[in-house]
């Protein structure tokens, strides 16, 4: 009788129909520690190269704003010893001045801003420096972006992205920065 | 009571759910077979400085990667500052825009991304700029973490 009893048990099965969620778990737990790292950085366009017999346009002394950084990476603005956090309002003031101030520039489209360093200067205080003056650009342009009714620069944007519109800012608050070359040492 | 004499359905009305798995590790193996992860081996030290006024790259076919910073030697030591593009370090600094010229005739709307150590001289970094720019690969984006504010 104990033998026939023994005959009578199931089949011994794993069951299988979590294995698809245990699949899954593993999948969604990849998908969401995976994280695909996006390049950050301060964007840059070099000038183009300068023909040997073109002269570069002339620049009056005044719309320019001189930013050097030494070896120390200390900072003149202007001649002026500064902090590297000022840098930001001067560059605000000089691009924004439209010419009420003689030492700022004369109008917006016309202020440059040019950034000259030593060749031992680390690159450190350089960025420190380029930081400050696109953080400066950036607040304008969303001050600007503000003024046409959008919540800032980046929804502006997008919107003319979509009507494939000029980009007006800009246009008018041009990001003009030059990086000047050391003094033969 | 007339439930108790009816005939018991004996089909399963289950759906087979055994190769589930399977078809999930299809798709798993498929995403980890066609992802590709470049990698190349810097042979210089590049620790980036921290920004706020950050870019950000989407289009990362269209970048190419200039490291600058100290050498790695062996046993942790730190060597001179040398350039790498690619898998190479550059011994002269004029080979730059022949390299980077071709790059730029490959993709014409190429982004050079300066991988630049903070404790770098700018003398180095001007100088490849220059080459930069005799190449015609103008548009460039220093490479830099997000500030952590304090």
């Amino acid at each position: 009788m104990s033998l026939l009893k023994k005959k009578k048990r199931k089949e011994a099965e794993i069951p299988t129909s979590s294995m698809a969620d245990i699949a899954f778990l593993l999948l969604i737990f990849f998908l969401v520690t995976t994280t695909i790292d996006v390049d950050t950085g301060i964007g840059m366009v070099l000038p183009p190269k300068l023909e040997d017999d073109v002269e570069p346009p002339p620049i009056k002394e005044r719309n320019v704003l001189k930013i050097l950084v030494n070896e120390q990476g200390l900072v003149l603005v202007e001649d002026q010893p500064s902090a590297v956090q000022l840098i930001r309002e001067e560059v605000k003031k000089h691009v924004l001045n439209n010419g009420e101030d003689p030492r700022y520039a004369e109008e917006t489209g016309k202020a440059l801003v040019s950034i000259k360093t030593a060749r031992q200067t680390p690159y450190e205080a350089y960025i420190g420096v380029m930081d400050e003056v696109w953080m400066a650009y950036f607040e304008m342009w969303d001050a600007e972006a503000r003024a046409l009714g959008f919540p800032d620069y980046a929804t502006y944007v997008d919107s003319i992205e979509e009507s494939d519109a000029e980009n007006a800012i800009r246009d008018k608050i041009k990001a003009a920065i030059s990086i000047a070359e050391p003094d033969a040492a | 009571m007339s439930g108790h004499f009816q005939k018991k359905v004996q089909t399963k009305q289950d759906i087979p759910t055994a190769s589930l798995p399977d078809i999930i590790f299809m798709l798993l193996i498929f995403f980890m077979v066609s992802t590709v992860l470049r990698e190349t081996t810097v042979q210089v030290r590049t620790t980036l400085p921290q920004a706020e006024a950050l870019t950000k790259i989407d289009q990362k076919r269209l970048v190419s990667y200039i490291y600058i910073g100290p050498r790695k030697l062996d046993g942790n030591r730190l060597g001179e500052t040398g350039v790498q593009i690619d898998d190479a370090l550059i011994e002269d600094t004029g080979t730059i825009r022949t390299v980077m010229y071709r790059k730029l005739v490959e993709q014409p709307k190429l982004i050079v991304s300066l991988k630049v150590d903070e404790t770098s001289e700018m003398g180095i970094v001007l100088d490849v700029q220059q080459e930069l720019r005799e190449a015609g690969t103008l548009r460039i984006n220093y490479s830099s973490r997000r500030e952590i504010p304090s």
